[in-house]
């Protein structure tokens, strides 16, 4: 049996940012009650469109950012009430840009020994050897070791990131767009490492991109973000075959795979990315959904479980008991709209058993 | 799998260095930019002066001679003119290449110290405004308003009036007045590389706030450090001069190279000299730090990287 | 009959860098068609976007261009003063760029820069050229198109920039455009839309259209000609047909294979990958620039210019000593593995 390493229960964070001038300050829901669990040794990948929260989301994970409601924990462990330490020895990031992830002003030996430093690791003497170990197991030659960031390519940096993350061997790695910013040949030689590195340590990561085609190639698990919401949650092989949520349908729909002669697929996503401070009713994906009905713009749509993961879609909602799987979401942040659409839904199938009568 | 093989089945053997050490190339760059080589040339020959005024003046900055005054400098035409005052003497029989070189101290000391001091509490409010941002950045705006709405000059003349003027109370006013530049300028360097991935990867790290302002946010803002420092000791040393010259700063008998152009402008029309020696020395020295400044942000400009 | 939009002969950019010359684009041959996508496709610091550049004649100062032919419409236009160049630009030939953001003017009114753009090159008054930009507007699925004119693009999201971007290129109608990365800095789903637009859009007006990017995915759903370049030279250039379903050269062979297919690559299982990093392109060079990495390296790779060779009927070219036989059964290999 597994455990979960990460659980993640109805999290929320809200930025107060400036509507414009004059207007004060608006709520943004960045994650908006998210609740996910990361089992140990799986590889959970997080899809979505940028502004979606899954950036927002990781550094949640990664106590960087205090989650506003909801609570977020470690193995067991509340993340904001931990010692620091503590949560940065089982959990590392790797960051997008391995431009910016690597202080410039640092040599790379100084870079990979620091989180011996901070741990305060009881044997100084053995830092170099054992962080020429870890460079030599993610392919950095040892005679990097006094040389800059600046010196090296953008894949050599990518390594040395990640050779920062693991040398006090840590059990998560979250990996937030490991390799968008590299070149396609770069990119598949991080992705095998990543690969290998899992196997060697056993670890567990969480990969957070918009490229597709590397989460289905990478994770065993996909969640798929919507507005700071989990919309679409699947074992990564049913998610790719039968994706439920319309919104899944239409991202896996815009994967260009390259195969001459299918032409750009059409995604009928007409309108663009909602506004995230002024976010549609009802479901948040309704005006550019292709199945919209007349109950998606006016109720927050059920959260419906099945046997790989869950879907939050009205298009599902009839198998479903929805009152009792409103009652259980129990939204921290849109608790009064959920009440009030529970009223607005009884009200919804009243006017549809009419409707069925009449026929 | 053995841990060595897991490197070499992803990565390939041929990769190289690609550019030499960040150093060297800010070596190169340094002295191939003629601002930093004739800055860093004259600045370096105007600190050798105030270092050396002991050994390398042929006189007393306080002797005077009455009999011997307003002799002209070498190069004039003039009988008087004598190889004993290459620069000839003030209203007051005093060498005058004495007195500039005794000057160069004075100046270079006010600049320096009155720098320190306000690099000090600007870098420390800039800093702490661009890291912690929120409160304690609004907190940090309001002193930086407060302290820019007082006329430095009118400042300094009401505080030398109330506590008398010497010089370290000309380099403490300075001191206190003049860090605005480097509040702003730190502020907002802090807050571009506060942002950067490598500083939230010391946070997961768990790196406490004093070690990564310490050693992964003050290293990549210290160019912007020196900029402005250089920048602002040339400024203070411009007030130095204005305020002496005002009769408000560095008081007779010092050599004070402000002083020097006040108390010649009496005599401006009939021995032009006497106020020419020190503006130019006053004029190169500041030209020369800000020449230096201006190369050191040329040389570690990102843009000019690669 | 094919009418000739563009044609390109032996285009080299040398660019002056402290190290010395820079060598971006060394002598590469090309050729658009009417209503014809050309994609060039390539990894960064291969020179494609010095490519692009160089034919806007917007190349830094630094740079020089030398070309034993550059012919738009039958026009040699290596020697246009800048008054000529900027006649043709947004004209006959207009670029899109791949940060919508900093490519429009965020001090006026996209309505004011899509009018400016055709005042600029035809005797319109500025209704009319209003009319069009609304026409142009709702023609690249911008909705309440009047109102949008005076919008600023500050107000506008990146989806919505690119597609004013587009709708501006067209103002005068334009024979070429030539679209560096246009869908890079935008998510998969408003990728997808733009490019369907673009391939829309040269449908209905004829155009042709020079796209430039790293994505492979692209170039096979929108190309019909793909050159891919590798430090500065084209190293295959075929149909999209051709080079996706028959790639010849090593280096395409290993960019397909670096890839993952999602329904087609093993899931978890080791992508391919291309070793070493792209050589240095300062100076001068010998013999194949692929031979560093190149897993089927031979003496002869390193002695002289390597040639282009038919690998099959039908302007299906690469540059490399293998003949086609023996890269057809690389390729089998590799797929087996």
């Amino acid at each position: 049996m597994s455990k979960s390493v990460i659980e993640v229960a109805e999290a929320t964070k809200t930025f107060m940012i400036s509507a414009g001038f004059m207007r004060g300050k608006m709520p943004l829901h960045a994650v908006n009650g998210v609740s996910i669990d990361v089992q140990q040794g799986e590889v959970l990948g997080i899809v979505g469109e940028s502004g979606c929260g899954k950036t927002t989301l990781a550094r949640m994970m990664l106590g960087l950012l205090d989650p506003t409601s909801g609570a977020i924990k470690v193995n067991g462990q509340p993340v904001d009430n931990v010692d620091r330490l503590e949560v940065a020895r089982q959990l590392q990031p790797i960051f997008q840009d391995p431009y910016s992830s690597l202080n410039p002003r640092k040599s790379i030996g100084d870079i990979v020994t620091l989180p011996l430093k901070v741990q305060g690791d009881p044997d100084p003497d053995t830092w170099k050897r054992r962080a020429e170990e870890m460079m030599e197991m993610v392919g950095l030659p040892s005679r990097v070791y006094n040389n800059f960031p600046s010196q090296l390519s953008g894949g050599q940096r990518q390594r040395v990131a990640i050779a920062r993350a693991l040398i006090n061997r840590p059990e998560i790695v979250i990996c937030d767009e490991p390799t968008s910013a590299l070149d396609v040949s770069v990119q598949s030689q991080i992705l095998n490492l990543l690969q290998d590195l899992r196997k060697e340590f056993g670890l567990t990561y969480i990969i957070i991109s918009h490229n597709l085609a590397v989460v289905e190639h990478m994770a065993t698990r996909v969640a798929v973000m919507y507005l700071g919401r989990v919309v679409e949650q699947a074992d990564t092989e049913t998610l790719f075959k039968s994706p439920k949520h319309p919104y899944t349908e239409a991202l896996l729909g815009s994967v260009l795979t390259p195969v001459p002669g299918l032409g750009v697929p059409d995604t009928h996503l007409g309108a663009a990315y909602p506004n995230p401070i002024d976010p549609p009713s009802g479901c948040t994906f309704h005006p550019r959904c292709a199945k919209v009905m007349d109950c998606c713009s006016k109720q927050f749509p059920p959260t419906i479980p099945n046997k790989h993961g869950f879907v939050e879609c009205h298009l599902y909602s009839q198998d479903a008991k929805p009152p009792k799987v409103a009652a259980k979401r129990g939204r921290a942040a849109a608790k009064k709209a959920v009440n009030g659409s529970g009223a607005a839904q009884k009200k919804s199938r009243k006017t549809r058993a009419r409707a069925s009568r009449r026929k | 799998m053995t841990d060595a093989t897991i490197g070499r089945a992803s990565v390939p053997t041929a990769q190289e260095i690609l550019e030499p050490s960040p150093g060297a190339m800010l070596r190169r760059r340094i002295f191939g930019h003629a601002g930093i080589v004739i800055g860093g040339f004259v600045l370096l020959v105007i600190f050798l002066m105030a270092l050396l005024a002991g050994v390398i003046s042929p006189g007393d900055p306080y002797d005077q001679v009455l009999d011997r005054k307003l002799i002209p400098p070498v190069w004039f035409d003039s009988p008087k003119a004598t190889w004993e005052h290459p620069f000839g003497t003030d209203a007051l029989g005093r060498d005058y290449l004495t007195r500039l070189f005794y000057g160069a101290r004075i100046s270079l000391l006010i600049g320096f110290s009155a720098m320190l001091i306000s690099g000090i509490i600007g870098t420390t409010l800039g800093v702490l405004a661009g890291y912690f941002g929120g409160r304690v950045d609004m907190v940090v705006n309001f002193i930086l308003t407060t302290r820019l709405s007082l006329p430095v000059i009118l400042v300094a003349l009401a505080v030398v009036s109330l506590v008398g003027s010497s010089l370290t109370v000309v380099i403490w006013v300075l001191g206190l007045l003049i860090w605005d530049r480097f509040a702003v300028v730190m502020r907002s360097a802090t807050q571009q590389v506060r942002n950067l991935e490598f500083v939230a990867a010391a946070q997961a790290l768990g790196c406490s706030k004093t070690r990564i302002i310490m050693t992964e946010i003050m290293p990549n803002i210290v160019n912007h450090l020196t900029v402005v420092a250089t920048l602002e000791m040339a400024h203070a040393i411009l007030l130095e001069a204005a305020l002496s010259f005002l009769g408000l700063g560095v008081q007779p008998p010092e050599p004070s190279w402000g002083l020097m152009v006040s108390e010649a402008k009496g005599l401006m029309f009939f021995d032009a000299w006497l106020i020419t020696i020190p503006g130019a020395a006053i004029f190169a020295l500041v030209l020369s730090i800000n020449l230096l400044g201006d190369g050191i942000r040329d040389v570690t400009a990102p843009e000019n990287r690669n | 009959m094919v009418e000739r939009i563009l044609e390109v002969e032996r285009l080299s950019v040398d660019i002056q860098v402290p190290a010395g010359t820079l060598r971006a684009v060394q002598g590469i041959n090309f050729h658009v068609d009417r209503g014809e996508t050309l994609c060039i496709v390539g990894e960064s610091g291969c020179g494609k976007s010095i490519t692009a550049l160089s034919l806007m004649n917007l190349l830094p100062s630094s740079a020089t261009r030398t070309a034993d032919k550059l012919e738009l419409d039958g026009r040699e236009i290596q020697n246009f003063d800048e008054r000529q160049m900027a006649d043709l630009r947004g004209d006959r030939l207009a670029m899109i760029f791949q940060e919508p953001m900093t490519s429009l003017n965020p001090a006026y009114t996209i309505g004011n820069q899509l009018e400016e753009a055709m005042l600029r090159h035809r005797n319109v008054s500025r209704s009319e050229a209003r009319d069009r930009a609304v026409f142009l507007l709702e023609k690249v699925g911008i909705t309440g198109a009047r109102g949008r004119l005076k919008q600023y693009p500050h107000q506008l999201s990146g989806g919505l920039r690119q597609r004013v971007m587009i709708a501006m290129s067209l103002m005068c109608g334009p024979d070429l455009i030539i679209a560096d990365e246009p869908t890079t800095a935008l998510d998969v789903t408003i990728q997808a839309q733009i490019l369907h637009l673009l391939a829309d859009l040269q449908r209905e007006f004829n155009m042709s259209l020079i796209l430039i990017t790293h994505d492979l995915g692209i170039v096979a759903r929108v190309a019909d000609r793909v050159a891919v370049m590798y430090a500065g030279e084209f190293v295959e250039t075929g149909t999209a047909d051709q080079v996706f379903n028959r790639p010849s050269h090593p280096y395409t062979q290993g960019l397909l294979n670096c890839i993952p297919i999602p329904g087609k690559t093993k899931r978890g299982a080791h992508l391919g990958a291309i070793p070493g990093i792209v050589p240095s392109l300062i100076g001068e060079m010998h013999g194949c620039h692929f031979a560093s990495r190149c897993q089927f390296v031979q003496d002869d790779c390193l002695k002289g210019k390597i040639a282009f060779r038919e690998a099959t009927k039908g302007g299906h070219q690469y540059r490399c000593i293998l003949s086609s036989a023996e890269s057809a059964r690389n390729l089998k290999k590799a797929n087996a593995a």
